[in-house]
């Protein structure tokens, strides 16, 4: 492991904490764009996440230290997960500490401790979007471990990187059916734990709609600006995932040169581009989901998984 | 890259896009959506006989493949749409069973029928006969559909995708079926369409829905 | 010279029999002021943890590489069937987990009984140090004799402590359950042995191990020790005596039962499948697998719909279980295959899952035991908020509920981690249907994992977060120094497996080393994983916690250079509604609401709505297990019908006894000739 390496290694995370927010502001502007209204600037997030680092935090009196901890380590848990994805390069010295299962399981440490934060007020609101929100990743966690598992029967291994590597190492373009049944499947789960419509509406002010929204209705200021942040990194790694395992290409692989990882890096701005406009496009075509049919969803998404699972294992491919 | 390899792929995928349209079928509760994925499964197994067609350079699969175009994606689909029309049943269509248990219940006859596939298919001589397993689950789900239903108009949607299953099977594993034979069914399919649209009309008469436990009342007690 | 070299190489096994009949004198001793707490509770059961560590420092040092078995004879039992005790890798796992969980747990027994609870405390100490000793010596035992003696020990004396508060009548109910299926069990047990013997009539192990029985017998035998020992670990569907006998003992009891008790149920098993008997059918193992899986299953959709603090981790207790007995399944599952790495990898997952649940557990339910204290409330509907009255316990309790959710990077995770990588190393399996069916155990195993988290969410929001729902909660003071201390012992072991879990393996890897005869491959440092191959899977603990931790640290030292860190106190956010009250937060029911929707068919619920005309509403919801009603009642009033029938020949008149002699006697003489 040389240092460029691991120099390339903090670039992709820094890269990934950058380039997060203004992904979430492509999508806004594709959805505005499609409902035929103005939208706002690319660049919105960023001004809203500098408008709320200035507040000043106001915390609810009952508030415990699991409250204010709360952001911070959703935060470093989806900074973690972007260290460990390979968006860039597979060339990921850190890679080696978690591998796919590792990366589901700190998404649920996150999902888990911004739950915890969410109860942690002691109001409807809170305690409801943390029900919900459990409700949701329960379903959404296992079916993400059967895409992985999926990809890993194709590939070979658990490890992110190798998965990559895999499949770009092969001569010629080989379909696999498996996979198409993952990919359905992955984009479910992806509008689920990203609190996408179907599933929830991003831009809701309901309450009672809310699943995401509702956990972080008590926090205000850095905390909100966190929290925030750490969800559109959620959007984003989530994005990387699916495209190392459906649509790796572009990816510089062990030992690249600059120019490579320059031509990577431009590679995923395009992916970014087109991902985002066919969120947006999917997200204005469907309507949002009565909250018990959700679980619903989630089980196709999850039965989407293992059947991709059984074809793998039928049709060797 | 010799091109039987690549269209044997393609055909895998399709495959694995029929099982797909057979689940959202199951989940589907809406009787437009649901004669609209039946379209899209006959446009896929036009698709895959084509293709196989194609790499077995076999003539007569491309008539059956014409055949199946005209009859279930043209003819058949029309019918019912104009049956759909006429008796009004674009509503909300419940399973007995919720959905998520039907989605398990169709998992396990998927496990079911690739299990039973496997020394089939060491049978088989076609290069495709893996697909059968997922021929069978077709078959089986569509029964699924049958059974879990109340309304008959899903009921006849899920005795065609029963039929598109077995097409598919044939296809696959023995390169299609004798000429006589598909005329032969094509026609029986035809006829069963017509039957049924009269069948509805009488069933609404009776009792005012197309709801078939209503059916119960008929026993003599 | 020889001495001492005779005294170095005996020590370990020795040296457990002496700390064995230690424990058993201080429970003895606890008689002797019987109603005195400070002579009971502040120095006996420090005693007592010494002891437990002793037998954790002894069963380490089995666990060292080059150790070999140590056995001897005892000049206990009966004249023809002295009591034979054994000291091997096995044995040693299972007294390192015994000791070192149970050392916390006496620890903070010190300081949780007290004065006027039901059972005096001297003999409370006796019962327990008992049961401690008792568990120590069926995992020592060599021989049916002692393992059944010893056994049976254990149930009487968890019984006498599950039934402390004896006064209560539920609690006896749930003591006779316990009991009846306990000894259900050990009759199981009891026949597994007698038909592993395979005619030789000698009840050693030794000759078990050398006994050749046909498939159809070695099949009877591992059927039978299935059933015996899963009904004492909790296998569905006999797990029912679980949910009763948790709830009611005393927290640390409960502790000792869901941590210690149940893994000795698996060591049983272990012994059985692995040692005694050799490589059988495939369908062993996909037994096991199936109803692994299933109880795991079970166990966190039961969990996720309790109001009882401590029926919710008897509950999660079961599902952990399952997963055990699902690794060892897919073991068994391997080994007949001769599949031996696979083995290995399966098999050190379940013993380290073993280990994780004994720390995570005992931590959670000896925290029910705080709160108990403090509060005076077990049913989730009566507490919340409690984070800020007890600041300690409810900081150990996040360790503890993390750890079981399966959360990286503590402890649960690499034990789950484990699992997941045996079942994906399966479509290996050369057996055609298998191949397929196998691999979809990791869904329910992801499905299983996932709802811990929800458990352990719903288990830790309500009672340490949000509101208080009860006025008096606010009285609730933090635990003593002693408790303090044993949940920070079992915290801090949660912590340092999740931190080094190639130390766990490495550990595990002497006992896969005896029973499948190879090893999962080692790592290059403490610190990494690498089970398989380092190219295709590897995980580090301590490399996670530290970069989580960096990234914590520097986001926070970053923000607040840059901006600042100020803070102002305000009323939550009330939608414009200013009569809010604790009550309108969710509760244990509403929380778990989506799973009883989700699951409706699983439960036998009875719900009374309220009419929109009742002067004062009323919801009540009543969930019960299926399992209860239809398998366990019927077949008790079937015995109780035939009872019945029966005492049809108890006449009450004495000639009719005189008849039945009489016959007898003439039978017998007609026999003879």
């Amino acid at each position: 492991m040389t240092a460029v390496a691991y120099v390339w290694q903090v670039g992709e995370c820094l890269l990934a904490i950058a380039l997060a927010p203004l992904f979430a502001g492509w999508v806004g502007q594709c959805r505005a764009w499609l409902q035929n209204r103005s939208a706002p600037p690319l660049w919105q997030p960023y001004l809203i996440l500098r408008k709320l680092f200035h507040k000043d935090a106001a915390l609810a009196t009952d508030a415990s230290w699991l409250f204010r901890l709360a952001p911070y380590v959703v935060f470093s848990t989806m900074v973690v997960a972007a260290a460990i994805i390979p968006s860039v390069t597979t060339d990921l010295p850190l890679a080696r500490v978690a591998d796919a299962i590792a990366l589901v399981g700190v998404f649920a440490t996150g999902r888990v401790f911004i739950s915890l934060a969410a109860m942690d007020i002691g109001t409807a609101f809170g305690s409801m979007g943390a029900r919900r929100e459990m409700m949701v990743g329960f379903l959404a966690e296992p079916a993400l471990l059967m895409v992985l598992f999926s990809a890993f029967m194709t590939h070979g291994s658990t490890a992110l990187p190798e998965m990559v590597e895999g499949l770009l190492s092969q001569p010629h373009i080989v379909l696999h059916p498996s996979l198409f049944f993952s990919g359905v499947a992955f984009v479910m789960v992806l509008l689920a734990e990203n609190a996408r419509l179907p599933v929830d509406n991003p831009s809701t002010h309901l309450e009672l709609t809310m699943i995401h929204e509702a956990m972080i209705l008590e926090y205000s200021a850095r905390h909100l600006a966190l929290l925030e942040w750490a969800s559109w990194l959620k959007l984003f790694n989530y994005a990387c995932i699916g495209f190392a395992l459906f649509m790796p290409w572009g990816i510089a692989l062990h030992g690249a040169s600059a120019g490579l990882l320059a031509l990577a890096i431009a590679a995923l701005l395009a992916k970014l581009v087109v991902a985002g406009a066919a969120l947006a496009l999917f997200e204005t075509l469907s309507a949002k989901l009565r909250l018990f049919r959700a679980p619903e969803f989630l089980t196709m998404a999850f039965l989407f998984a293992v059947l991709g699972l059984l074809v793998y294992l039928l049709l060797g491919a | 890259m010799p091109p039987v390899n690549m269209a044997t792929q393609v055909v895998q995928m399709l495959a694995g896009a029929l099982l797909l349209i057979s689940f959202a079928m199951l989940a589907e509760r809406r009787s437009r959506r649901l004669l609209i994925l039946l379209v899209w499964q006959g446009v896929v197994l036009v698709t895959s006989t084509v293709l196989v067609a194609a790499s077995a350079h076999l003539t007569h699969l491309y008539y059956s493949a014409a055949l199946t175009l005209l009859l279930k994606v043209c003819v058949l689909p029309l019918i019912l749409f104009r049956l759909m029309r006429k008796l009004g049943i674009e509503r909300d269509n419940e399973p007995l069973v919720n959905v998520p248990t039907l989605m398990l219940v169709g998992l396990c006859l998927v496990i079911f029928a690739f299990g039973l596939a496997q020394p089939v298919t060491a049978l088989a001589t076609t290069v495709l006969r893996k697909t059968l397993g997922i021929a069978i689950a077709v078959i089986l789900l569509s029964f699924l559909m049958i059974l879990a239903r109340r309304k008959a108009f899903t009921q006849v949607i899920g005795f065609l995708s029963l039929e598109n299953g077995l097409f598919f099977a044939a296809t696959t594993t023995t390169y299609g079926m004798p000429m006589v034979v598909e005329l032969g069914m094509a026609l029986d399919l035809l006829v069963a369409v017509f039957i049924f649209g009269i069948f509805f009309f009488h069933i609404r008469e009776q009792f005012d829905s197309l709801d078939l436990d209503q059916l119960e009342s008929l026993k003599e007690d | 010279m020889h001495v001492v070299s005779a005294l170095t190489t005996t020590t370990p096994l020795t040296g457990l029999l002496v700390l064995v009949a230690s424990w058993l004198l201080i429970g003895a001793l606890g008689l002797v002021q019987p109603n005195r707490i400070g002579w009971v509770a502040r120095t006996l059961f420090p005693l007592g943890a010494l002891v437990a560590l002793g037998v954790a420092g002894m069963g380490a040092m089995s666990l060292t590489p080059g150790f070999a078995a140590q056995s001897s004879v005892l000049a206990l039992g009966l004249p023809d069937m002295p009591f034979h005790v054994r000291l091997d890798a096995l044995s040693g796992f299972f007294l390192l987990l015994l000791g070192s969980a149970g050392a916390g747990i006496s620890i903070f027994a010190a300081g949780y009984f007290r004065q006027g609870e039901g059972t005096a405390p001297g003999l409370l100490c006796l019962q327990y140090h008992v049961f401690l000793a008792s568990m120590a010596l069926v995992v020592l035992a060599d021989d049916a004799y002692l393992f059944m003696v010893a056994w049976e020990t254990m149930a009487l004396s968890s019984y006498f402590l599950v039934v402390t508060q004896h006064r209560i009548p539920e609690i006896r109910r749930a003591g006779f359950l316990y009991l009846l299926m306990a000894h259900v069990g050990a009759l199981g047990i009891l026949l597994s042995f007698g038909v592993l013997q395979g005619g030789s009539w000698q009840m050693t192990f030794d000759a078990m191990r050398a006994a050749h029985l046909t498939p159809a017998w070695a099949s009877a035998a591992f059927v039978l020790a299935l059933f015996g020992f899963g009904a004492k670990a909790g296998l569905v569907p006999l797990h029912v005596w679980l949910p009763e006998a948790h709830p009611a003992a005393p927290s640390p009891v409960s502790a000792m039962m869901s941590g210690l008790m149940l893994k000795v149920g698996v060591y049983g098993l272990l012994r059985v499948s692995w040692d005694l008997l050799h490589a059988g059918p495939w369908w062993w193992g996909l037994l096991t697998l199936g109803l692994g899986l299933g109880t795991a299953l079970y166990g966190a959709i039961f969990a996720a719909v309790q109001t009882d603090m401590k029926r919710l981790l008897a509950y999660s207790s079961i599902e952990n279980i399952g997963l055990i007995f699902a690794g060892i399944g897919l073991a068994l599952l391997c080994r007949s295959f001769d599949m031996r790495l696979l083995a290995a990898l399966a098999l050190a997952a379940a013993l380290i899952h073993s280990f994780n649940h004994a720390f995570f557990k005992s931590l959670l339910f000896l925290v029910t035991g705080s709160v108990m204290h403090a509060t005076g409330e077990r049913s989730l509907g009566k507490l919340g908020g409690l984070i800020r009255y007890m600041p300690w316990v409810a900081a150990l309790a996040l360790i503890g509920s993390l750890a079981i959710a399966g959360l990286p990077p503590l402890n649960g995770f690499v034990s789950e981690w484990l699992l997941l990588q045996a079942f994906l190393q399966t479509p290996r399996i050369p057996h055609a249907f298998l191949n397929m069916i196998v691999p979809l155990g990791a869904a329910l195993v992801a499905l299983t994992a996932a709802l811990a988290g929800y458990v352990m969410v719903k288990f830790y929001g309500v009672i340490f977060l949000g509101q208080p729902r009860e006025r008096a909660l606010e009285n609730a003071r933090d635990a003593g120094w002693l408790e303090r201390f044993g949940l920070s012992w079992l915290a801090l072991g949660c912590v340092l497996i999740g931190v080094f879990p190639q130390v766990a393996l490495d550990v595990v890897g002497r006992i896969t080393l005896q029973l499948v005869g190879t090893t999962v491959r080692r790592g290059p440092s403490p610190w990494w994983m690498t089970p398989i191959t380092s190219s295709q899977t590897s995980y580090s603990g301590l490399w996670l916690w530290v970069g989580l931790l960096l990234v914590i640290g520097a986001t926070f030292v970053l923000v607040r250079r840059i901006y600042h860190g100020r803070v102002r106190r305000t009323p939550p956010w009330d939608c414009g509604y200013p009569w809010q009250t604790p009550r309108m937060q969710d509760s244990s029911e509403g929380f778990g609401q989506p799973i009883r929707h989700l699951f409706g068919p699983v439960f036998r619920m009875q719900r009374e709505l309220p009419h929109p005309s009742d002067p004062k509403p009323k919801y009540r919801v009543l969930v019960q297990e299926h399992f209860w009603h239809q398998l366990y009642l019927p077949l008790a009033r079937l015995v109780q019908r035939t009872a019945e029938r029966v005492t049809i020949l108890q006449g009450g008149r004495l000639s009719t006894y005189l008849l039945y002699s009489f016959m007898t006697l003439i039978l017998l003489l007609v026999w003879v000739l």
